[in-house]
């Protein structure tokens, strides 16, 4: 599931007691945040590569698992897979595959994997960006009315039904809706599609066709949304009330400001950053998100690729999509970092 | 106590015993954390007497007695699954294997995260760094992506599923313990510990560590939350033990078999308010023990 709320507050403290990083500007800050990307890119390749390749005692095999194989097919194998090359030599061939987009054949589709990863991107994005922005957007709203009416009904309905949501796996809410909203239950009649991206008799590039896919993704993007709705909720009730017990705030009162002024203005603001930090970060945990959801309505995204690739097992898909969706979130991790370092000065001087 | 028998180790005790009680007896403020409990030693009762609260071999495929996809009666409170199989059975044995994955997949993560955390925080040099960039990376890599890579290429079973879950869920706890232990490794009793000669071990064993400790246990209940519903994903999408019945495969079984979109709610509503109900009042106790032990928190909720 998604992260808990206490690695942040754990990563933020490791930030305050590393105080070595003080004096060298902006230029050292991105600097070193590219240099951690880059790191953590070169560690998941490695880990890529080790994963499919040297855990299995034989690959070959491994790779051909469940099929009927005869021992030629297997050499044929280990020869194009570089097998019978030292390791080094493997890693390196491994390498300049990778960066030159060929992550071999799929096992099921007998197409290029870089060519699914791209045909099943859009689906994907377009379900995972829409959920996030409507999550972040809909949860910063609940938390900042939980915060300002804590210990209220409101606050207490809030903060509860947040919890709900982030105790719930996300595929299994999808499930209810179906049933309620796709489905029909009782007085509630059939609203939307069951399942798919598409009609099969509408052209998805006209207007009609547009209507049509927003119609199929209705129910996945409220399912994802409200999945990841609390997250964001939590949190920024929880930056809130930290600082509204800020001395600045309580300036802004002695000054005679106007309450709903002192909030709107000077409180939410800075409350905002750490919300906007998870807001990016927390791409990364959608993206898991995104498998299961899609899984459940079948929309053909990389996360039903993910999970069809399981049934065969499609070994070159699954490298395929692990790659994908560690780089996603590294590059959204280099995204937030340097937004927040933009944003808050303090981090980066 | 009479003072005569008071001996060092005795004394030692009966703090940790006084100790024990004022956790206790904050802990006993919090009512969310106190229904947590209340809802979790329910479930822990269950999956413990499951063979006395339903016979085994009502999880048997060949010796089911119910239609298919029956609704509730009763002879079957909650209905049959698709091989005629009362629900109400397999939810309860079905509670034993999800607890038992969540559990085990969290000690497996505990011990992983408490010792890189403690190792990345104390050792001051190369080793230390490299433990904690190794956390970080670790924190990158995408959770279920890599739980699916590792649970194909192990195999399905259940201690491969919760090793699979451990082994993916330390660096969170590795990154709390490693800025829990920064921050005690500071303190002027630690120094005197290096002076009088203490070695590492010793250092991290009997000065470090007991300080964390309440830590490590108020964050093992939010990770044996994370680790139940990481281990009913997993099943639904069908890489869990293929020979056991977890809530997480039943409703794989609900969702491969239609029970959706024929309206069955009896046979995949019951597994997944099991999951919430559990997770929830893990998340409840977590919430709760971490305010009993962090005292900065408690005027926030």
């Amino acid at each position: 599931m998604s992260a808990p709320t206490s690695t942040l507050v754990a990563e933020a403290e490791t930030q305050q007691t590393q105080p070595e990083k003080r004096r060298g500007g902006q230029w050292r800050y991105v600097g070193s945040k590219l240099l951690g990307s880059f790191g953590a890119l070169m560690f998941v390749l490695v880990f890529n590569f080790f994963l499919f390749r040297v855990i299995p005692a034989d690959p070959a095999r491994t790779l051909a698992r469940n099929r009927l194989v005869s021992q030629e097919q297997v050499d044929e194998l280990t020869r194009t897979l570089g097998l019978d090359q030292p390791l080094h030599q493997q890693f390196l061939t491994y390498l300049q595959n990778t960066f030159s987009g060929e992550l071999g054949l799929s096992f099921k589709y007998r197409v290029p994997v870089s060519d699914l990863i791209i045909d099943r991107f859009w689906p994907t994005l377009l379900l995972v960006g829409t959920s996030t922005i409507l999550a972040s957007l809909i949860g910063i709203y609940l938390g900042m009315v939980s915060a300002w009416n804590r210990g209220k009904v409101v606050d207490h309905m809030s903060t509860g039904s947040s919890l709900t949501l982030y105790s719930m796996p996300e595929w299994w809410l999808g499930l209810v809706l179906i049933a309620v909203f796709a489905v029909g239950a009782g007085p509630i009649p059939k609203l939307f599609p069951v399942s798919g991206l598409h009609s099969t008799d509408v052209d998805p590039n006209s207007f009609v066709g547009g209507l049509d896919t927003a119609w199929h993704l209705t129910l996945p993007v409220i399912t994802l949304t409200l999945a990841y709705l609390a997250e964001y909720s939590l949190i920024m009730r929880s930056s809130l009330l930290d600082e509204m017990g800020e001395d600045y705030l309580t300036t802004a009162r002695a000054k005679g400001l106007r309450d709903v002024y002192v909030r709107r203005r000077h409180a939410t603001r800075n409350a905002l950053l750490p919300t906007f930090t998870l807001a990016v970060l927390n791409l990364g945990f959608i993206v898991q998100g995104a498998i299961t959801i899609e899984t459940v309505f079948s929309i053909p995204g990389l996360g039903l690729l993910t999970t069809e690739a399981l049934e065969v097992p499609d070994y070159p898909v699954l490298q395929g999509t692990f790659l994908f969706f560690s780089v996603a979130v590294i590059l959204a991790n280099l995204v937030a970092n340097l937004l927040y370092g933009w944003l808050d000065p303090r981090v980066r001087s | 106590m009479s003072d005569t028998t008071l001996t060092p180790r005795r004394l030692t005790w009966q703090r940790r015993r006084q100790s024990a009680g004022r956790t206790w007896k904050q802990f006993r403020r919090h009512r969310t954390g106190v229904i947590g409990l209340g809802v979790l030693v329910f479930f822990g009762l269950v999956a413990l007497f499951a063979p006395v609260l339903a016979d085994h071999s009502g999880i048997e495929v060949t010796e089911a007695t119910g239609g298919v996809l029956e609704g509730p009666s009763w002879e079957f409170p909650l209905g049959t699954d698709q091989n005629g199989r009362s629900v109400l059975t397999l939810l309860i044995w079905g509670s034993r294997v999800s607890l038992l994955v969540g559990l085990l997949a969290t000690a497996i993560s505990m011990v992983l995260g408490t010792l890189i955390g403690l190792a990345s925080g104390h050792y001051r040099n190369f080793f230390g760094a490299a433990l904690f960039r190794i956390t970080e990376w670790f924190l990158v890599v995408p959770f279920l992506p890599l739980a699916i890579v590792l649970a194909t290429l192990l195999g399905r079973s259940l201690l491969n599923i919760a090793f699979v879950i451990g082994v993916t869920s330390w660096p969170a706890t590795a990154l709390l313990i490693r800025a829990q232990t920064l921050s005690i490794e500071g303190r002027p009793y630690l120094e005197r510990a290096r002076a009088l000669g203490a070695g590492d071990w010793r250092q991290m064993s009997r000065h470090v560590l007991p300080n964390v400790m309440p830590m490590v246990f108020a964050n093992t209940t939010l990770t044996v939350a994370i680790a139940i519903l990481s281990e009913t994903t997993l099943s639904f999408l069908g890489l869990g033990d293929p020979l056991r019945v977890s809530w997480g495969s039943m409703l794989d079984g609900a969702f491969s078999t239609g029970a959706i979109t024929t309206g069955a709610w009896w046979y995949f509503l019951p597994p997944g308010i099991c999951v919430i109900l559990v997770v929830m009042s893990f998340t409840l106790i977590g919430q709760a023990l971490e305010e009993v032990y962090n005292p900065r928190l408690r005027d926030r909720v």
